[in-house]
Order: structure tokens, then sequence, then C-alpha cells
């Protein structure tokens, strides 16, 4: 299978999550990934692209966010793009629901939720630009649906 | 125009809130004004019906952490109830059957709050 790249560029508002959902949720499917992969893929892009728009962009909507999905034979990677202030992983800690409870927080969940789907997580910053590179193998997916069955 | 809507109805004392179609980033603020117009209106016993509910992501279940202390101090509680799998699945990643009662009927979370009255 040769490698297929799909791309969408969105104004940096939270309005566009739905098209970016509809987008990932159609090339994952035409790559024939298993349902509840797509269910997976489809949630990893929507807190990636959130974060992006609400913490590196501030909420502002007059950035763009580029998204690429990446297909290949054994795997499923979905690359975003921004301009704004980089995420900085040094930062994060694996969220307590409790804590965020007592404190009444809203945040704190995606990044946790793109780590717990994915199987590869990579963050880099190079000049003005930052990427997440978010990577699920076909074969870890399969091995997760038989645990699950 | 937002695909999310959440509909209320009453039974007994306790606030039902239907949702319907797709919980993220944008669509976060309607179920949070829905939240607070329970709690303006002194309605702490609150059950979401997630039937019609085709989607959440953690901008959706941090309303329910964010709101959930608030309800309880106040002897209310939120109960979870008829989530589809897909969505179930987001609850469970998270770890929220630990702090939330997560049910399969709407009928199952009032009696809950019924049975917790007696």
């Amino acid at each position: 299978m040769a490698r297929s790249i799909h791309t969408l560029a969105i104004p940096s508002s939270t309005r566009y999550l739905e098209d970016v959902r509809r987008f990932v949720v159609l090339h994952a499917q035409e790559a024939d990934f298993p349902e509840d992969a797509v269910e997976q893929f489809k949630i990893a892009v929507d807190e990636a692209c959130t974060n992006v728009i609400e913490h590196a962009y501030g909420g502002q909507s007059n950035h763009e966010v580029d998204i690429a999905i990446i297909i290949d034979a054994d795997r499923f990677t979905v690359r975003i793009r921004d301009e704004g202030t980089p995420f900085d992983q040094t930062k994060y800690r694996e969220p307590d629901l409790y804590d965020i409870a007592s404190k009444r927080k809203k945040g704190g969940l995606g990044v946790h939720i793109i780590r717990r789907l994915m199987d590869r997580v990579e963050y880099r910053t190079r000049g003005q630009i930052n990427e997440i590179r978010m990577t699920k193998y076909r074969n870890a997916s399969q091995a997760k649906n038989g645990e699950d069955s | 125009m937002s695909n999310f809507s959440v509909s209320f109805s009453a039974d007994g004392g306790i606030q039902v809130l239907s949702l319907r179609g797709e919980l993220d980033a944008h669509t976060a603020p309607e179920l949070e004004a829905a939240i607070q117009k329970c709690k303006d209106d002194q309605n702490f016993k609150i059950v979401i019906n997630g039937e019609q509910l085709q989607y959440i992501s953690s901008a959706g279940l941090g309303v329910f952490m964010a709101d959930i202390e608030e309800v309880r101090e106040e002897g209310g509680d939120i109960k979870i109830a008829a989530l589809q799998p897909k969505v179930f699945n987001i609850f469970d990643l998270l770890g929220f059957p630990l702090l939330f009662n997560i049910v399969d009927t709407v009928e199952e979370a009032v009696s809950l709050f019924q049975n917790g009255e007696s």
C-alpha cells in the first residue's frame, strides 16, 4: 500500500472542530481501520487541535491550524502544525481526577486522552512552527481490539 | 450552527438534562450554561441522559468535573445515564466511573436519587 497524505487547514476556532473530526473519520475509514480505532483517531485529533486553538493561540481565531493525515501500510499518523506558543511537555503531569474535581478545574484531560489512545506522541518546534505528531500502528490497534472482544 | 443541544425535563425534584449531538470545546459552553441554570434554580439533583449524545471530548468531560464538587456540597449529584458504548469508553478511559454514578438508564439514575432520599 502506497503512502497517502491528506491535508486540511482550518482557522484557529473551535467551530471548525466538527470539520476536523469529519476529515479524520473519512480518511481513517477509507484506509480500512476498525471502527473503534477510527473513534480513537477522531478524539485524539480533536483534543490536539483544541489544545492548539485554546493554548498555543490563546483562543484567538485569526490563525491557522494545519492538519495532515499520513496513511502508511502499517500506521496512521496525524501531524498538526501551528505557529503559536509551544507546548512544554516537560511541565506535563498526568492528571488526577480527584484533584481536578476538588479544584473545580475544567481542563488538563486532553493530553492524557491523546497519550492513552495513540501509540506514539511527539512534539517538536522548528523556528516558529510547532508540531505534534501522533501515530497509531495498525497491528497495535488490532491487538487492542482482540483484547476488548 | 451548533450540532449540540440540551433539553430539560423534571422527574419529581430531579432535573433530567438530555444531551443530543456532539459535545466538544465549541459546544461545551452550552452544557455549562444548562448546568448553571440548574444550579441557579437550586436544582442540584441532576441526571444526564446521554442516549442521543454521539460524541464527547475532554472539554465536555471537563464541565462535569468543574461542577461535581459544588453540586455535591449542595446535597445533590450529577448522575450519568444511557451513554452509547463509544461515548462511555471515553468516560471510562479517564476513570470517570470512580467519581460518578454511570448507569444504564435514566430511570435507574432517578431511582438512585429517590432511594438516597428515603
